[in-house]
């Protein structure tokens, strides 16, 4: 009895060695190079993760979040990470955290005065409180909207170019996707290199 | 109102599809015909032939549970091993230093239990090797374990008079290639067609508009995001999990993810309705799953729409996405705690106090609502067998389910496989809550830190892998108390459920008759919904009030620590 039992221990102990060397193969090579190789080969832009050049150089990722503070960029939303993506993250301040509540005040009254808004609740709210990833690359069209007056002041615009940025941020907004999913919102970084791009 | 059909949207698709697919798993787990069986049938059988596996040969539990031990076990030694020296191998390209030795131990224990525990940030910390090799292995194969367990269960209590519980190693091989593989590789590629990155790339170097540079870390990521949402499994390739733009890049990747990991949980329900040939007895069990998911998530869209006193706003984006918003963030955070899976879209420790709350009791009920891939069915089904037990005490009968007898065995069997992960929450959680090297990793104080250690415990119990991520947990201690939580978590309740599974198996059925009492009907929901919430709920309400209760109402007063 004891020596079949131990048989049974000896076959079972093989084939749980065997199987998980097949399945390594199977699941940790072989389907992650597969993927990688129908990846490259049906979305090769979207699979190296959506690079956006400039003057021959990477400026960005069309996904990553950059931190904009400067007056004549559009601002992207707070960042616990300050938008270092090595590592992403945030500031998993929980809901009655002092720290949480000293940032948003501080950033409430920087968000009203540098773009002249008197009402502090009508400030969006993303514009608030920093996102999950730390490396949001969305704000809300409202965001955008009500930052336009500086930056195009910092500019130096006149009426028709204003007039401009104002049309990129309609033409920019994203809806829900297929009329559903999500929230409407604008690509920081993309409306920022199109301004730049405003004569 | 876009929130709400969103919302509503994602219930109706889940509902439709976990039938079908319930349909579809039946057919390949019972060995019969099915239309992924001439694609795939060639690498099911040279899986048997190289690993020498007879799939005819059926087990009986002891066997059976002894496959699981080992594969599982030599799974751990290996991951182990593999980050305790990956530096010295290739596909580091970022030059990553090995890892040490209690990470290494948490993290191994954390992907062979389904746990997907993160106290470390993928980024930073380990290599494409480690990630290819050794995490996506685990995430198909510890989604695999829990299924065969659930299959061996299930067999136990519709089969008459048998040791024969089937052969774990063909249950494994049958979920990999005709379930897990076919879906991930659909979902991968769905995923890098809205964004996700899948390259072997070095990290890139960009100048930024305003003239800093950025480091951005690519990876094959959409390959492992797939998996690790289909496998409940929910171990983010990023720190920012299913947040990182590059995992989920559109609101589209967000619902196909909690479709995903919810999808064959639901699915499974009705597998069992397949093996134990009754439509009822399944959907009796959906609907009380989806009762507590429907309540949960009532509850936590509430708490968060609710005004904060302490940041004067409602709805807040405290560590949320804009493209997903708070009702997509709040429906994931409900669904992945539900599932077992811990990916996360936003921050649960920056959720309002009773959304966390959700969160938390939702692990804390030991899984069950849908759950881990398998593990969620098996958990619930030993809430059946509890609640057939007391409704037979009351009537004074013995209790039977599917036809067969609940006696003293079982019924200790089911205790302990509750018991165990209970434990664990409240004793580890009073332990850390004691010694400075608990409180060390704190980030939040007040109520709000012991929800943080509560949070950790229950996620590594209940092999969740969320966590209330403030909590810095990359120390001795909590690398190891959390390990050792979630091996008790996992394995002390697969055991009893095997012995359960056995001991059932042994028993004859007794045909129906007018004194049976019915498993199949809204009185037995009703019956099943008060065992759950009494024995596995209100075991937690006295942390679960000095933490995130209190909070919330000293949130409405305004105070802050």
């Amino acid at each position: 009895m004891n020596e079949e039992k131990e048989n049974i221990m000896k076959t079972q102990l093989l084939i749980a060695l065997k199987f998980f060397l097949v399945m390594t193969v199977l699941t940790g090579i072989a389907y992650p190079l597969m993927m990688t190789g129908l990846a490259q080969l049906c979305f090769p832009s979207k699979a190296n993760g959506s690079l956006i050049m400039k003057n021959g150089k990477i400026a960005g990722y069309e996904l990553i979040g950059q931190k904009f503070d400067s007056s004549i960029y559009f601002w992207s939303r707070p960042s616990a990470v300050d938008y270092n993506p090595v590592p992403s993250g945030a500031s998993n301040f929980g809901p009655t955290s002092s720290k949480l509540q000293k940032q948003v005040s501080e950033r409430r009254m920087l968000f009203a005065a540098r773009n002249s808004i008197t009402d502090l609740a009508s400030i969006p709210k993303e514009m608030i409180f920093a996102s999950a990833s730390g490396l949001d690359p969305h704000i809300s069209p409202e965001a955008a909207l009500c930052q336009l007056n500086r930056v195009a002041t910092a500019r130096n615009f006149n009426a028709v170019q204003k007039q401009k940025i104002h049309q990129l941020i309609k033409g920019m907004t994203e809806g829900p996707q297929y009329f559903i999913f999500g929230e409407p919102r604008i690509n920081v970084f993309k409306l920022n290199l199109a301004v730049d791009n405003i004569r | 109102m876009n929130e709400m059909i969103q919302i509503v949207f994602f219930m109706v698709a889940f509902v439709a599809l976990s039938p079908l697919l319930g349909k579809f798993m039946a057919k390949v787990f019972m060995g019969e015909n099915h239309f992924m069986k001439p694609v795939l049938g060639w690498l099911e059988r040279s899986v048997y032939r190289v690993s020498g596996i007879k799939s005819e040969e059926e087990m009986n539990w002891k066997t059976y549970t002894y496959g699981i031990l080992l594969f599982n076990f030599s799974g751990m030694v290996f991951l182990f091993l593999l980050q305790m020296f990956h530096a010295y191998l290739p596909l580091n390209t970022e030059k990553l230093p090995n890892v040490s030795w209690h990470l290494s131990f948490n993290t191994a224990v954390s992907f062979v239990t389904n746990t997907n525990w993160q106290s470390y940030s993928g980024e930073n910390t380990l290599s494409y090797l480690v990630q290819m090799i050794g995490l996506t292995v685990q995430n198909f194969v510890s989604a695999g374990t829990g299924v065969a367990v659930l299959l061996a269960l299930v067999r136990g209590l519709t089969r008459k008079t048998t040791e024969n519980l089937g052969n774990f190693w063909a249950d494994m091989t049958r979920i990999v290639i005709y379930v897990l593989l076919p879906l991930s590789i659909v979902l991968t590629m769905l995923f890098v067609g809205q964004g996700a990155v899948q390259t072997f790339s070095h990290y890139a170097r960009a100048t930024t508009l305003q003239g800093t540079e950025q480091v951005i870390p690519l990876g094959p990521a959409a390959s492992q995001s797939a998996i690790k949402q289909l496998g409940t499994n929910g171990g983010g390739f990023f720190n920012a999990n299913a947040a990182h733009p590059f995992e989920s890049p559109t609101p589209f990747t967000n619902f196909l993810g909690m479709l995903a990991l919810l999808l064959i949980s639901g699915g499974l329900v009705f597998t069992y309705g397949h093996y134990t040939n009754s439509r009822r007895q399944a959907w009796t069990i959906f609907i009380t799953m989806f009762i507590l998911f429907a309540a949960g998530l009532a509850l936590s869209l509430w708490a968060e729409y609710g005004h904060n006193n302490v940041l004067n706003i409602a709805g807040n984006m405290e560590g949320k996405e804009t493209r997903f918003g708070v009702a997509n963030s709040v429906l994931y955070s409900v669904i992945t705690t539900d599932a077992s899976c811990g990916a996360v879209n936003c921050m649960h420790d920056s959720l309002s106090p009773l959304s966390g709350l959700v969160s938390m009791f939702n692990v804390m009920l030991g899984e069950i609502i849908f759950g881990g891939v398998g593990a969620g069915l098996y958990g619930m089904v030993i809430f059946v067998l509890l609640t057939v037990f007391i409704a037979g005490l009351m009537v004074g009968r013995t209790p039977e389910y599917l036809g067969k007898k609940v006696e003293a065995f079982e019924v200790k069997m089911a205790i302990f496989a509750v018991l165990a992960p209970s434990i664990v929450i409240k004793l580890f959680s009073a332990i850390a809550c004691t010694v400075p090297a608990g409180l060390a990793g704190l980030n939040n104080s007040g109520p709000h830190g012991l929800s943080e250690i509560l949070y950790a415990f229950s996620s590594a119990a209940g092999n969740n892998g969320s966590a209330f991520a403030g909590l810095n947990t990359n120390t001795v201690f909590y690398n190891l108390m959390l390990g050792f939580g979630m091996i008790i978590g996992r394995f002390g309740v697969i055991v009893p459920v095997m012995a359960i599974a056995g001991s059932m198996g042994r028993k004859k059925i007794t045909p129906v008759s007018s004194g049976t009492f019915k498993t199949d009907n809204w009185l037995f929901v009703l019956l099943l919904l008060s065992v759950i919430i009494i024995v596995g709920g209100l075991t937690f309400f006295p942390p679960l009030a000095l933490g995130p209760v209190v909070e919330h109402f000293l949130m409405n007063l305004g105070v802050t620590y």
